[in-house]
C-alpha cells in the first residue's frame, strides 16, 4: 500500500465516522454475543397499533366504528400481553363492525379514491378486483397474499357481486374480509429455511422492525425492501433502520412504549372525588399524561438527552388546565406552553407529573405505598410481592388518626408486624419520599396540621427533600438498566429467554457506551441478531409443520 | 295474528338457505300451562347470569339464623324479603387453598367460579359461566353480556387464562351494542331479511376456510389462541343466521329508552342509579332473546365503591376503619354491604318486572350472586356468601338456607352446571374437588 493510498483510506474512514454522526458518541465497540433468540409468535395488535396501521393504509379520516377490550400486562407491558392475550368474542365483533364500517368509507360513492372508479356497476373487474385486493392485502396483512388466499377473497367479491348486483359493493366485502381475517389482527411470525437453519422470513423480520420503530404496519419501502431479500443482511437491515430512526413516526413508537411502560392505559378506570380534588376534572386527565409525554419525547429524542435526567428534569410543557395542580403561571391561553419549575420548587422530573402521582393514588388520599410500589415495579424494575392476605392495615391508613397524623406515622407503626415489613422497607422511602404531593400531585407540607417529613434513603443514597429524591432516583443504578431491559421485551413482545442474558448485558453496557441516549439504544436492538432471532428449539411447533420437517436430517 | 302458523313464521327469505330455529314465545304458541310451547314442547328458554359484589359482608347481619325452607331473611338481607320464595341462600361455603397464596379478592372469587384456586388471575379452567353458555348459550345474538356498573372495566367471566369476557361500562354502550344497529323488533310483522347480512356471512365463511392452513404455522399455545379467534368467529355466523331469520316474537316487549350519555363515576349513590339502567336494559335484553347469559359486576371485588367527599373507598375502608367494639364490626363497611343488597333487590327488581308466561323472567333464570370473599378485612375465603334467585324455568328449588358447614364451595358450581345440564360428574381440584352436588336445591 503506498503512503498515498493509506491516506486516501485514512480520509475515507474519517469521512464515514463524521457522517455517522460523532461515531464514539452512537455507538459502542462492543461486539454482540451469539443470538439466543425466543419463540415463534403470534401477536394481538395494539389498540394504537390497529389505530395507527388503518390510518397509514386508509388516510387519517378513515373511521374507526369500534370499541376495544382492555389489553393484558405481563412483565410489566402491554406489549408482552399481546403474545398472550386471547381474542374473546366481544373484540372479533368490534373488529368486525369496524370493518364493515371502514370498508363503507372506502367504497362510499361519494369518495374521490374509491377503489376501481372506472370499472362498471353491472360487471365484475376481474382485473381491478385481484390488482386491489392483492395490493390492500400485502398492506393489511403486511405480506404478499399467497394465491389460495388472494382468490378466497376474490370469491367474497365475486358471491357478493352475484348476489348484491353491484360490483364495487361486491369488492367491499373482499375488503371486509381483509379486514376481519386473522393474518390482519394477529401478527403470525413465520419461518423460512436459511442453509438449513430456521430463521424469521423476510415480512416477519419487517413486521418487527415496523411495530418497533414506527408502532404501525410495515410501509410500501420497507415491505419492498423484504421482498428484495433486503432485510436478511446486515447492510439493508441499517438502511431501513436508519430511515425509520429519521422519520416522524420514531415519536409515535417512543409515545407508545412509554404510555405501556407507564401504565397510561389504567387511566381509563381512574377516578377522583371531585370534593377533595375539585382541580382534577376530565382535561387534567388528558393533559397530564400528555405532559409527560411531550416531555419524554423533547428531552429524549430532540434534544437527545441521557435517560437518567428524565427523573430530575425542570422543564415540562403545561396547558392551562394543569396550572391549578402546580400552581405556576401558564402563558399559553391555549394549547401547551413550555414550563420551568422554580429552581426551589419540588417538582422535578416524570416522578413528579400528576400522570404519576394520580395514577398510583387512591380517589381521595395520595397512597406511599401504591407510589412506591410503582417506582419500584415502573422505573427499576423490582418486584414487590403481594400483602400477605390476612394483615391488619387498621394503623396503616387511617388519615383522621390523631396520634399519627402523617403516612410515615402511620406506616412506620403498621411494620411493626414482621410479615409486612420486608415489603415495606423497599416500598416506603420512595413512596413517603412523595408525600409531599397529595392524591392529584398537587404540592403540600401539611398532613392533619403536621409538618410532611420525606427523608429517607433509597438503596443507599440519603435524602432530606424530595428534589434529592429524584437526584438519588436518576443516580439509582438500575434506572438505565430497567429501561434498557424493558424496550428490549417490548420490542420482541416477550419475557427474555435464559440464553437471552448475554445479550441483555451487553444492551446495558451499550447504553452506558452512548450516553444512556434512547436513540442510539434503540438502533442497538433494531440492527442486532438478537431481536429478529428464533430459537432452535422447536418442540411447540406441530409435527406436521412442513418446513420443520425439511429442516430436519 | 289468526292466520300465522309457526312454519310460515319460521321460513325466511332465501328459502332454505338459512336454516334456524327461532323462539317465539307469544302467548298463542303456549300450551295451557304457559311453559312449553304448544306444538313442540319446547320450553321457555333457561338463563343463566352470576351477579358479584365486592367486599364480602358482615355475617351477623347476612347469615339467616334457621336453615331450610323456613328461615329469616333479616337485617343486610331484609329488602329482599318479598323474593324469599324465588332466594336460596348459601352459607358456610369454603374455597380451599390447598397452600395457594390467596391473592386478595382474586383468590376467592375465581376459586368458587372455577373450581380451582390461583394465586393470581391465570385460571386453569373456564369459569362456569362460559361452561354452561356451551350448553344453553347458543343460539342467540350475543355468546354472553358482561356488565361493570361501578366504571372499572373488570370482568370475572374467563375463557382461558389471559382471556376474560370484557365488561360493558357505559349503560349507553351497552344499549348501542344491543339495541342498536342491527336490533331487530321482534314484534314487527314485516320483516325483510337484510341481504348484507347474507354478504357478511360469507365473509365469515370464507375467513373460517383458512383455519386448517394457519394453525399449521404456529406451536401449541399459539394454535389454541388462533382456535379462539376462529370460535368467535363461528359465533359471529351464528349471529347473522339468528338476523337473516324472522325474530321471535316476544309478548309484552317494549323497547327501552336510549339512556343519557354521562360519566359513571364510583361513589354508591351514582353505582346504584347506573346498575339499575343497566340491569333494566339487561331484562329486556335478555326477554328479547338477545343473549342467555349474563355476567355482572356491581362492585369490583376490590371494591371501588365511595361516598362523596370522603378518602376512602369501600375497598381501603375493610382495612382502616376501626372495628367498632359495642358493634363488633367496622360500621362504615357495614354500610357499604348493606347497599350492596339494596342493589341485589333492585336487580331482582329488573327481572321480575317483565312477565314472561305465567310468572316472570326470574323465573326462567338463575342468577349465581356471590362476593369474593367473607370478611373483607382479613380477605377470608371461608363462608363466602353466595345467592341463588329464580328457579332457571324449574330446573331449580328455591326458598331455602343451606349452611355448608365448611364444605366445598365447589359443590355450588357443581350443582349450577349439572342442574343446567353441562356433563360433568366431578368439579374442582385437590379438596375442591367434588362429586356432591346439593341435591336439596335440584328440582
Amino acid at each position: 500500500m503506498t503512503a498515498n493510498k493509506f491516506m486516501r483510506l485514512f480520509i475515507v474512514s474519517i469521512t464515514i465516522c463524521i457522517s455517522l454522526l460523532g461515531c464514539e458518541r452512537d455507538a459502542s465497540s462492543l461486539r454482540e454475543p451469539a443470538a439466543a433468540g425466543g419463540p415463534l409468535l403470534v401477536r394481538a395488535l395494539t389498540e394504537s397499533q390497529y389505530r395507527a396501521s388503518v390510518h397509514s393504509i386508509f388516510g387519517e379520516d378513515a373511521p374507526i366504528a369500534m370499541r376495544f377490550e382492555p389489553g393484558l400486562r405481563s412483565e410489566g407491558l402491554l406489549a408482552v400481553g399481546t403474545s398472550e392475550v386471547g381474542l374473546s368474542p366481544f373484540s372479533l365483533e368490534q373488529y368486525n363492525q369496524a370493518a364493515i364500517a371502514l370498508s363503507d368509507f372506502v367504497f362510499n360513492p361519494d369518495n374521490p379514491n374509491q377503489p376501481c372508479l372506472d370499472s362498471a356497476a353491472d360487471q365484475f373487474d376481474q382485473t381491478c378486483a385481484q390488482h386491489y385486493l392483492s395490493t390492500t392485502g400485502l398492506r393489511l396483512f403486511r405480506r404478499p397474499l399467497s394465491e389460495a388466499q388472494l382468490n378466497l377473497y376474490l370469491e367474497i367479491a365475486k358471491q357478493n357481486f352475484s348476489l348484491l348486483g353491484d360490483f364495487h359493493t361486491g369488492l367491499k366485502y373482499g375488503l371486509v374480509g381483509l379486514l376481519t381475517a386473522p393474518n390482519f389482527l394477529l401478527r403470525i411470525e413465520q419461518t423460512e429455511i436459511v442453509d438449513g437453519v430456521e430463521v424469521l422470513d423476510a415480512y416477519s423480520r419487517a413486521e418487527r422492525l415496523a411495530f418497533f420503530l414506527t408502532n404501525t404496519s410495515p410501509d410500501e419501502t420497507l415491505l419492498t425492501a423484504a421482498a428484495n431479500g433486503q432485510l436478511s443482511h446486515v447492510e439493508g437491515r441499517r438502511q431501513q433502520v436508519e430511515r425509520l430512526l429519521a422519520s416522524d413516526t420514531l415519536t409515535l413508537a417512543v409515545e407508545d412504549f412509554f404510555t405501556d411502560m407507564l401504565r397510561f392505559d389504567r387511566f381509563r378506570d381512574i377516578s377522583k372525588d371531585s370534593g377533595i380534588y375539585p382541580a382534577f376534572n376530565a382535561d387534567v386527565l388528558q393533559d397530564a399524561q400528555q405532559q409527560t409525554l411531550l416531555d419524554i419525547v423533547q428531552h429524549l429524542l430532540v434534544d437527545e438527552g441521557d435517560y437518567r435526567q428524565l427523573f430530575n428534569l425542570k422543564q415540562t410543557h403545561l396547558t392551562r388546565a394543569l396550572g391549578p395542580i402546580y400552581r405556576v403561571p401558564v402563558p399559553n391561553r391555549k394549547g401547551w406552553s413550555e414550563v420551568s419549575f422554580p429552581s426551589d420548587s419540588a417538582y422535578a422530573g416524570i416522578q413528579s407529573h400528576a400522570s404519576f402521582l394520580a395514577l398510583h393514588s387512591h380517589p381521595g388520599s395520595s397512597s406511599p405505598t401504591l407510589r412506591g410500589k410503582a417506582i419500584r415495579e415502573v422505573f427499576l424494575c423490582q418486584e414487590v410481592p403481594d400483602p400477605p392476605a390476612d394483615v391488619d392495615f387498621t394503623l396503616a391508613e387511617e388519615t383522621n388518626n390523631h396520634a399519627m397524623p402523617t403516612a410515615k406515622d402511620r406506616l412506620i407503626a403498621h411494620n411493626n408486624e414482621p410479615s409486612c415489613a420486608g415489603c415495606h422497607k423497599i416500598m416506603d422511602p420512595p413512596g413517603l419520599a412523595l408525600e409531599q404531593f397529595d392524591g392529584v400531585g398537587k404540592f403540600r407540607v401539611l398532613e392533619n396540621n403536621t409538618p410532611i417529613d420525606v427523608a429517607g434513603n433509597l438503596d443507599g443514597q440519603a435524602f432530606e427533600t424530595v428534589p434529592q429524591f429524584a437526584q438519588a432516583l436518576s443516580n439509582h443504578r438500575e434506572i438505565p438498566r430497567c429501561l434498557a431491559e424493558r424496550l428490549y421485551r417490548y420490542s420482541v413482545g416477550r419475557d427474555v429467554t435464559w440464553h437471552e442474558r448475554a445479550f441483555l448485558d451487553y444492551l446495558n453496557q451499550v447504553f452506558v457506551d452512548v450516553d444512556y441516549r434512547l436513540k442510539p439504544l434503540m438502533r442497538t436492538i433494531a440492527l442486532s441478531d438478537s431481536f429478529y432471532a428464533i430459537d432452535g428449539n422447536h418442540s411447540q411447533l406441530s409435527d406436521t409443520h412442513p418446513k420443520i420437517a425439511e429442516a430436519k436430517p | 295474528m289468526k292466520s300465522r302458523t309457526r312454519r310460515t313464521l319460521l321460513k325466511g327469505l332465501f328459502h332454505g338457505a338459512v336454516v334456524g330455529v327461532g323462539l317465539p314465545t307469544l302467548n298463542c304458541f303456549l300450551d295451557d300451562s304457559g311453559k312449553a310451547f304448544a306444538d313442540t314442547k319446547q320450553r321457555l328458554p333457561t338463563r343463566f347470569g352470576t351477579w358479584v359484589w365486592g367486599c364480602g359482608f358482615i355475617p351477623e347481619h347476612w347469615i339467616p339464623t334457621q336453615t331450610g325452607s323456613d328461615f329469616d331473611l333479616h337485617g343486610h338481607l331484609a329488602p329482599v324479603a318479598s323474593y324469599k320464595d324465588k332466594l336460596s341462600i348459601l352459607s358456610g361455603f369454603d374455597v380451599k387453598l390447598d397452600g395457594v397464596p390467596n391473592k386478595p379478592h382474586i383468590t376467592g372469587c375465581l376459586g368458587l367460579r372455577t373450581g380451582v384456586p390461583v394465586p393470581d388471575e391465570n385460571v386453569k379452567k373456564p369459569t362456569l359461566d362460559v361452561e354452561i353458555a356451551r350448553i344453553i348459550g347458543n343460539d342467540t345474538r350475543f355468546g354472553s353480556i358482561e356488565l361493570s356498573t361501578s366504571g372499572i372495566n373488570r370482568s370475572y367471566s374467563f375463557r382461558a387464562a389471559g382471556a376474560p369476557n370484557p365488561s360493558e361500562t357505559s349503560p349507553l354502550a351497552f344499549y348501542q351494542r344491543v339495541f342498536g344497529e342491527g336490533f331487530q323488533d321482534p314484534n314487527n310483522t314485516n320483516f325483510v331479511p337484510n341481504p348484507t347480512f347474507m354478504a357478511q356471512q360469507s365473509v365469515l365463511s370464507a375467513i373460517k376456510d383458512q383455519r386448517a392452513d394457519l394453525v399449521k404455522t404456529v406451536g401449541a399455545e399459539d394454535r389454541h389462541r388462533l382456535d379462539e379467534y376462529f370460535t368467535a368467529i363461528r359465533e359471529l355466523e351464528q349471529k347473522l343466521t339468528l338476523q337473516l331469520q324472522p325474530p321471535a316474537p316476544v309478548e309484552n316487549f317494549v323497547k327501552p329508552q336510549q339512556p343519557e350519555p354521562y360519566t359513571v363515576d364510583a361513589t354508591m349513590s351514582e353505582v346504584i342509579k347506573t346498575h339499575k339502567v343497566m340491569a333494566d336494559l339487561l331484562a329486556v335484553a335478555l326477554q328479547s332473546n338477545q343473549t342467555r347469559i349474563f355476567n355482572v359486576l356491581l362492585s369490583d371485588t376490590a371494591s371501588n365503591l365511595r361516598k362523596p367527599g370522603t378518602t376512602a373507598t369501600h375497598h381501603t375502608l375493610t382495612h382502616e376503619e376501626p372495628v367498632d367494639p359495642a358493634l363488633g364490626y367496622q360500621p362504615q363497611v357495614a354500610w357499604f354491604a348493606e347497599q350492596s343488597m339494596l342493589a341485589w333487590k333492585d336487580f331482582l327488581d329488573s327481572l321480575s318486572s317483565i312477565k314472561e308466561g305465567d310468572g316472570t323472567l326470574l323465573d326462567n333464570c338463575l342468577v349465581f350472586a356471590h362476593s369474593d370473599c367473607s370478611i373483607a378485612k382479613s380477605h377470608a375465603v371461608e363462608g363466602i356468601p353466595m345467592m341463588l334467585a329464580g328457579s332457571g324455568g324449574g330446573k331449580f328449588k328455591t326458598g331455602l338456607h343451606i349452611a355448608g358447614k365448611g364444605d366445598a364451595a365447589s359443590r355450588v358450581g357443581l350443582t349450577l352446571q349439572q342442574g343446567l345440564g353441562v356433563p360433568i360428574d366431578r368439579w374442582g381440584s385437590l379438596s375442591m374437588d367434588t362429586n356432591r352436588p346439593l341435591t336439596e336445591l335440584m328440582a
